[in-house]
């Protein structure tokens, strides 16, 4: 195999709730600028998956980490690197819209914010370029200094990507992020993937064979915390390697 | 078996609307006594007079001075609880691990438990002379050693409710915090305090209504003379005080300064009853909100 | 420092100050327990629980106080509980969802807010004066009864809303009636929670003062009470009598009764508490 650069890198990686084993050996490499999709049933510890990547489940009482995780190259689970630093770098579009209750424009330029960037002209940039790149600008410029909650369930999660877009992550992370919106807000986020893998490697854990299908370029399997197949999402749909693989994407189980 | 069923409902009801007859009892016991008395005295002098001096021969019946030294050990004991007990609440919830959060609960609320008579004795035999040995003109009894071991004594009250409202903010929002960077202090104070906001909010009503109807506390470490200050340092007497105060002594039934006692009641009373219902309004606005 | 150095300084040190915060208050008791040990405990004997009061400090005892005690909590149970769980079970059960109900409710969460001092002057009049029982243990202890009556309902509501709804379907569908149900499903099935909140308020009754001092109890009572028209007194106003002697004798004599005091609080609480982890292990929906 060529030396290749991939953006994020699992090596032997395995994860307990407790004594609970949830993800066991996971070795899996993403490439820059691209789609991934994680799909298998639920339970399967592909969320669990996701949510290491951006050491999400650190507070999660008993959950321990084995094995590296490596973004461009480097250990996010190493001792010196920071939860706050490594989340600005690795940002998160969650299952439920979650925008917070505040204004609309504050809640793009909260993480700005939080990293204590207060220059107006700056914020202001940064609030228009992030609101056009999901499309959203031109559905809320007149309400930037109204209610987040205000919005549709899926002007609502676009806001969430476009918050998580304001503080120029390399990695967007996903989690089954139309799994609550309507056909057509989730075919608008779909459309949206499209354009943001230009610049964006992105992660997206979906139930949705569907999706995953149209969205991604690779496609990992996971069942029973382990990763199954990993392949070119085409590869994978056509002719599995797995048996248990092609039962899941034909509906058999899950 | 139909009627027995029906005779059980009845004695079930009555149990419940006796709830009503205390109320009842309570504001017409305060309001007949307390009419009597502004029968003599005028209730303007009782609301503007600035002094309280119905034991005395100069008699002024002015309400002022007991509300005064009520609000200044108030304030006192809230300065202490709001800042001590919502930090609890916060640390609590988002930094303790798990079995210190659980282990460390239920003993913050033994605070809640002790008797006020002990915290009085507390006040007035620990707190007051060390702080003394700092502060030379304190006196030995004043508002501000009764204020701080009331704020003590209600932090449980503040930390356990905000901690309860906090805990109740949907995860999701936690979360994206999270999600973006931020870390679990700018979580806190930026997401979790503004979306618990209401009940933190009630948490503090209820506490200030609990401080203002303290009474063995304040009676045993703040003194017994009525004086409008809002200085923490000199006896004063909270309206709780005061009732104690004739309580103890020999006033004879329907004379006038048995009445004050009712008059100074119905004062508290109208405090604590607006406290309450502000607090349940919010509460029951904020459960909507969530359902 | 830059920004994201100065956001994780913030983060310690308030985490920093969370404990701070969390120990204070225990810290500040435990000085405080410790002082009342060393000061009060060579002074509990014999003849310290069973010595009437006294002017002089060395000879007083609380027998008096703690039979008094014992008189209020036997009585005021007698009348709050039947009355609280009554009440409890026909708000959760019967109550329907309507105008009276709601009222209802407000009106007890008001009476749980109403200051203790209040009681008193209810009680004042109304059973010492109106009923002419004076300043008796019966007053004392209706007072009480009523002042612990809204926490006793509260928890008993909990405990009943706590039994699912599935125990009720089954023992309706097997023809049982209303009061049936409730009485051989609902009320063994939340005995547990009721009885949790019966002990609070009883720790909450026992430390009470204000509402006794106001219905005329005594700080001076030769005998201990013999029926409940006897004129009484209770630890904490014996306590409080005591605190304001000037003598330094009489301090000892506090701090000794307040160890007896907390150590009937925090036995109740610590049953209390007891008992609602046994439920919930044992009672799992």
């Amino acid at each position: 195999m060529s030396k290749k650069n991939y953006k994020l890198e699992a090596r032997n990686l395995n994860a307990y709730y407790g004594t609970f084993h949830a993800l066991k050996d996971i070795n899996i490499a993403m490439e820059e600028k691209a789609v991934t999709a994680f799909i298998g049933p639920s339970g399967c510890g592909k969320s669990t998956f996701l949510r290491t990547l951006n050491r999400m489940n650190d507070y999660i009482d008993g959950f321990k980490v084995e094995g590296d995780i490596l973004l461009d190259g480097r250990d996010i689970y190493a001792r010196d690197v920071r939860v706050d630093e490594l989340r600005k770098e690795v940002g998160m579009v969650f299952q439920k819209p979650n925008p917070f209750p505040k204004t609309v424009f504050e809640n793009v330029v909260y993480g700005l914010k939080i990293q204590g960037i207060k220059d107006k002209k700056v914020l202001n940039e940064v609030a228009e370029t992030s609101l056009r790149k999901t499309a959203l600008w031109d559905e809320v410029k007149d309400k930037l200094d109204k209610s987040a909650l205000a919005l549709s369930g899926g002007q609502q999660q676009r806001l969430c990507i476009a918050r998580a877009l304001a503080i120029s992550p390399s990695v967007i992370l996903m989690d089954e992020p139309t799994s609550a919106l309507d056909p057509i807000s989730t075919a608008k986020i779909e459309e949206l993937l499209y354009e943001l893998k230009e610049d964006y490697t992105i992660v997206i854990v979906t139930h949705n064979m569907q999706q995953a299908g149209r969205v991604s370029d690779q496609t990992a399997f996971f069942y029973m915390g382990e990763l199954i197949e990993f392949s070119k999402t085409k590869t994978m749909f056509t002719s599995p390697k797995h048996e248990r693989t092609q039962n899941y994407i034909t509906g058999r189980f899950g | 078996m139909r009627v027995q069923e029906k005779i059980i409902e009845g004695v079930l009801w009555l149990s419940a609307v006796i709830t009503i007859l205390v109320t009842i009892g309570i504001i017409w016991v305060l309001l007949s006594e307390s009419l009597t008395f502004f029968k003599e005295v005028s209730i303007v002098d009782f609301l503007t007079d600035t002094q309280w001096t119905p034991l005395f021969a100069d008699k002024h019946f002015g309400i002022l001075p007991l509300v005064a030294g009520t609000m200044l050990t108030t304030a006192i004991a809230i300065a202490v609880a709001l800042p001590i007990g919502l930090t609890i609440a916060i640390y609590l919830n988002t930094y303790a691990p798990a079995g210190f959060r659980a282990t460390i609960k239920p003993m913050l609320e033994i605070l809640a438990t002790i008797p006020t008579v002990v915290y009085g004795f507390f006040a007035l035999t620990v707190v007051t002379p060390f702080l003394q040995s700092f502060i030379p003109n304190l006196a030995g009894f004043n508002s501000l050693s009764a204020g701080l071991v009331m704020g003590i004594m209600i932090i449980p009250m503040i930390s356990s409710l905000s901690e309860d409202a906090i805990s109740a903010v949907p995860k999701s929002l936690r979360e994206g915090a999270y999600g973006m960077g931020a870390t679990k202090f700018q979580t806190a104070f930026g997401v979790l305090v503004p979306a618990a906001s209401s009940g933190i909010l009630v948490s503090v009503i209820l506490a200030i209504s609990r401080a203002v109807g303290e009474t063995m506390l304040v009676a045993i470490a703040a003194g017994q003379q009525p004086r409008l200050t809002a200085n923490p340092l000199v006896p004063i007497e909270t309206i709780t005080t005061y009732i104690v105060q004739v309580s103890l002594g020999d006033v004879p039934h329907g004379s006038l300064e048995y009445r004050t006692i009712f008059a100074a009641g119905i004062t508290l009373f109208v405090f604590t009853f607006v406290l309450n219902n502000i607090s349940f309004w919010i509460r029951k606005k904020y459960q909507e909100k969530y359902d | 420092m830059t920004n994201s150095e100065l956001n994780r300084f913030k983060d310690k040190a308030f985490q920093w100050f969370g404990i701070f915060c969390t120990m204070i208050g225990l810290v500040v008791l435990a000085i405080f327990l410790i002082n009342i040990l060393i000061d009060g405990l060579g002074r509990i004997d014999w003849d310290f629980l069973n010595n009437l009061p006294s002017r002089r400090a060395h000879r007083a005892g609380i027998y008096t106080a703690w039979i008094g005690t014992i008189w209020i909590l036997v009585l005021s149970s007698l009348i709050a509980f039947p009355l609280g769980i009554a009440a409890g079970i026909y708000l959760e059960e019967y109550g329907k969802r309507n105008r009276m109900a709601s009222f209802l409710e407000v009106n007890i969460s008001n009476l749980a807010g109403v200051p203790s001092i209040i009681y008193g002057l209810l009680g004042l009049e109304i059973f010492g004066r109106v009923f002419g029982l004076g300043g008796s243990l019966l007053t004392g202890a209706l007072t009480l009864g009523l002042l612990i009556l809204p926490i006793i309902i509260v928890t008993t509501r909990e405990a009943i809303k706590a039994v699912p709804r599935s125990i009720r379907d089954a023992s309706f569908a097997l023809g049982a009636s209303k009061w049936q149900t409730i009485w051989f499903q609902v009320l063994p099935a939340s005995f547990g929670g009721i009885l949790t909140g019966v002990i609070l308020a009883l720790s909450r009754a026992v430390g009470e003062a204000a509402p006794l001092i106001v219905i005329g109890a005594l700080a001076y009572v030769p005998f201990a009470p013999k029926s409940p028209m006897d004129e009484f007194t209770v630890l904490p106003i014996q306590i409080f009598n005591w605190i304001s002697r000037p003598q330094e004798a009489f301090a000892t004599n506090v701090a000794a009764a307040i160890i007896i005091l907390l150590l009937i609080t925090f036995m109740l609480n610590g049953i209390a508490v007891y008992l609602r982890n046994k439920w919930q292990k044992k009672v799992k929906w």
